[in-house]
């Protein structure tokens, strides 16, 4: 299972490419120049040394004590919080960003939803001396304005995306569209594990660090392997970055937790693998949320970074062959477990990640009865708040008159 | 129903090139695209490309997706696309069918691939759909009978070139630039040369050539290298930057025979 995808990037059924004709060659470019990069010592030792010595890596892996004492399981918390730009999505656009250099290409374009990819591709391509551009949904532009700002100060040109839903799924068909027309020159910093081949299997790559460093961390600091891994899954990057390293050990349960925004009966959610389809989005086959015309429909999760309709190809492959198990968590069960983090451990995370948390908490009781004793969760912690210190203190009515505010109360 | 082949081979006999041109089904409502299908055809369209809309139109440029979220807010649904391509084919005019994949995947490859065929098309250009991963659409085509598009571009290696021709069938749609669609002020300098390279792969392969065409000005320069000019952007704005649904059709007319003026006077 680990040495999927098979050389046209299929997954089983999914993956593969389903993209104009036009990107083609620069898709094969790409794979040509990552499956050299992969066995080349200079470019390992560039991106190694770089994710030491700049992202802060390897990230630590903490046992959050008050945190496990009140959900009834051992939590260690993987901190990809703690990394530069403050997510995972910096081990990513650092081995892109090499790639484009190693390719002669001077120009990166990005999509991002609540900007956290924006600001990381932006922050790589100033590190390296790269034009940066980078599409957001209108809609995003405004309630991540200070992302926005972020981004320029880093020198990238953000370009509001007025089609569609005016969202991360628009943003994505605008950074394909300038790709179409100018692949010659640009590298598409892709900021998920999903897209056309070979963008799943090589972001998969980039970000699978914080699954071998998990790894070892549990048997150094546990003397053992975790009884399973808990990460969040919007397009599915920092879950299968965990994932990787683990999914040859069968003994430990990989649990993907999806965005259920109101409920996934309502219809407004963005659990695409738990209340989606097959089909085909961006470039691969994969799990969708979308109508019985096969026409995309829109996501809605309180998390911005989660927000979207599709998921990566490899995600489906797992839940299919039943080697993970995906799960919706409302937006209420994420604003839940985020209170609680903040409250136990002094960790403000990011709402993405908070879903994780929600899952490891409802994961807790059910691992524990089924174990007869108390379970050890990885969970993966992959940003922080910081972006989303809005969103959540509207969410809990805390940035209004602080006189009004009822201790304890919302918790 | 004459195959699409040959009424390429007929005008390549008189000299001239066929004009293909593009409306999406339901734009802005199932009758009004049924009537500027039709309004195309009498001015002069030898093919009409209907395109089934679709949320992510990525190869496409603003015009079309435009209208095609207008259609889709207007609640037209595959359908409906059958039913449009059936009402022109029976006016006698030649329609093929333009898609992304993800809606045909949805309605099922086997059952679409049938009722396109019954409907009238002469089969599918698919703009996100590579050979390298349409084994369904190849056998279901064959079963049907339907043609197959698939889309090369001034990238496409040789080797590609070679393999994409020989999974086409009808007509290949050679894109005249890196790039999506959408009138351009200037013909690409790249497309001749792409469709001197597709000649030499494979003489017999009709060769329609789309991207950057709204005059009959740039449709005479195309026919004079190309045996198809695809027309979609030029043609959707008479409709959707007109007034009233009357001078949408006058324009639509207007420019439709202007652009047949064209493919008929090719500057060779």
């Amino acid at each position: 299972m680990s040495e999927l995808p098979d050389l046209a990037g299929h997954f089983g059924r999914y993956g593969g490419r389903f993209v104009p004709e036009a990107l083609v060659k620069a898709l094969d470019e790409l794979d040509a120049a990552y499956r050299e990069a992969r066995t080349d010592p200079e470019f390992q030792g560039r991106f190694t040394g770089l994710l030491r010595d700049y992202a802060g890596t390897p990230s630590l892996l903490y046992r959050a004590e008050r945190l496990s004492a009140a959900v009834g399981a051992e939590i260690l918390l993987k901190r990809e919080d703690l990394n530069h730009t403050g997510a995972h999505k910096v081990r990513n656009v650092l081995g892109q960003a090499l790639l484009a250099q190693k390719m002669g290409k001077k120009r990166v374009i990005a999509e991002t939803g609540a900007g956290q990819h924006g600001v990381a591709s932006a922050t790589a391509a100033a590190l390296l001396d790269l034009d940066c551009v980078v599409y957001m949904g209108q809609v995003d532009t405004e309630r991540q304005a200070l992302n926005v700002a972020r981004m320029r100060m880093l020198g990238a040109t953000v370009v509001p995306v007025t089609t569609g839903s005016r969202t991360l799924k628009d943003a994505l068909n605008e950074a394909l569209r300038d790709w179409v027309s100018t692949v010659e020159t640009t590298h598409y910093l892709l900021g998920t594990a999903a897209g056309p081949h070979p963008f799943p299997e090589l972001v998969r790559d980039f970000v699978g660090g914080i699954g071998t460093e998990a790894r070892a961390q549990c048997l150094e600091q546990l003397g053992r392997l975790p009884d399973a891994v808990a990460a969040c899954v919007g397009g599915g990057s920092n879950a299968i970055g965990i994932f990787h390293a683990f999914v040859p050990d069968t003994d430990v349960r990989l649990y993907g937790f999806e965005a259920g925004g109101d409920g996934v009966e309502t219809g407004r959610h963005a659990a695409s693998i738990t209340g989606g389809s097959s089909g085909v989005l961006h470039g691969a086959r994969t799990y969708v949320l979308q109508d019985d015309d096969g026409q995309t429909l829109e996501s809605h999760s309180i998390s911005a970074g989660l927000d979207y309709p599709g998921v990566g190809p490899e995600h489906a492959w797992l839940h299919d062959t039943g080697r993970a198990t995906y799960e919706p968590v409302t937006d209420a069960e994420a604003m839940a477990a985020f209170q609680l983090l903040c409250r136990t451990e002094g960790i403000i995370p990011a709402i993405e990640s908070a879903h994780a948390l929600a899952g490891a908490a409802r994961l807790a009781p059910r691992l524990a009865a089924e174990l007869g004793r108390t379970p050890t969760i990885v969970v993966n912690l992959s940003g922080r708040g910081d972006k989303d210190v809005h969103t959540a203190g509207a969410y809990f009515g805390l940035l209004g008159d602080v006189s009004t505010i009822v201790p304890g109360e919302n918790s | 129903m004459t195959s699409i082949a040959e009424t390429f081979g007929k005008a390549r006999a008189e000299g001239r090139a066929l004009l293909v041109g593009c409306m999406p089904a339901g734009f802005p409502t199932v009758d009004d695209s049924i009537a500027s299908m039709v309004a195309m055809a009498e001015a002069g369209c030898d093919v009409i490309e209907v395109e089934l809309p679709y949320s992510d139109p990525v190869m496409d440029g603003p015009v079309i997706q435009k209208a095609s979220d207008i259609a889709l807010a207007n609640g037209v649904r595959t359908r409906d696309t059958l039913r449009v391509i059936e009402a022109v084919a029976a006016t006698g005019a030649q329609v093929v069918l333009m898609t992304y994949w993800n809606p045909i995947e949805r309605y099922g490859v086997d059952a679409f691939a049938r009722d396109l065929a019954a409907a009238g098309a002469t089969g599918m250009i698919t703009p996100d759909l590579i050979p390298d991963e349409a084994a369904e659409w190849l056998a279901a085509s064959d079963r049907y009978g339907n043609d197959r598009t698939f889309l090369v571009s001034p990238s496409s290696t040789d080797a590609r070139l070679a393999m994409t021709l020989e999974h086409c069938r009808g007509f290949v749609y050679a894109t005249a630039l890196m790039g999506v669609t959408g009138a351009r002020s200037q013909v690409s300098q790249q497309a001749p040369e792409l469709v001197a390279r597709i000649r030499a792969a494979d003489p017999e392969m009709a060769v329609g050539v789309g991207l950057g065409v709204g005059t009959g000005a740039q449709a005479a320069e195309v026919a004079g290298f190309a045996d198809g000019v695809i027309v979609g952007s030029a043609l959707i704005r008479c409709v959707l930057e007109a007034p009233d649904t009357a001078t949408g059709q006058q324009r639509l007319r207007a420019l439709s025979a202007e652009l047949a003026q064209g493919v008929r006077n090719p500057r060779r």
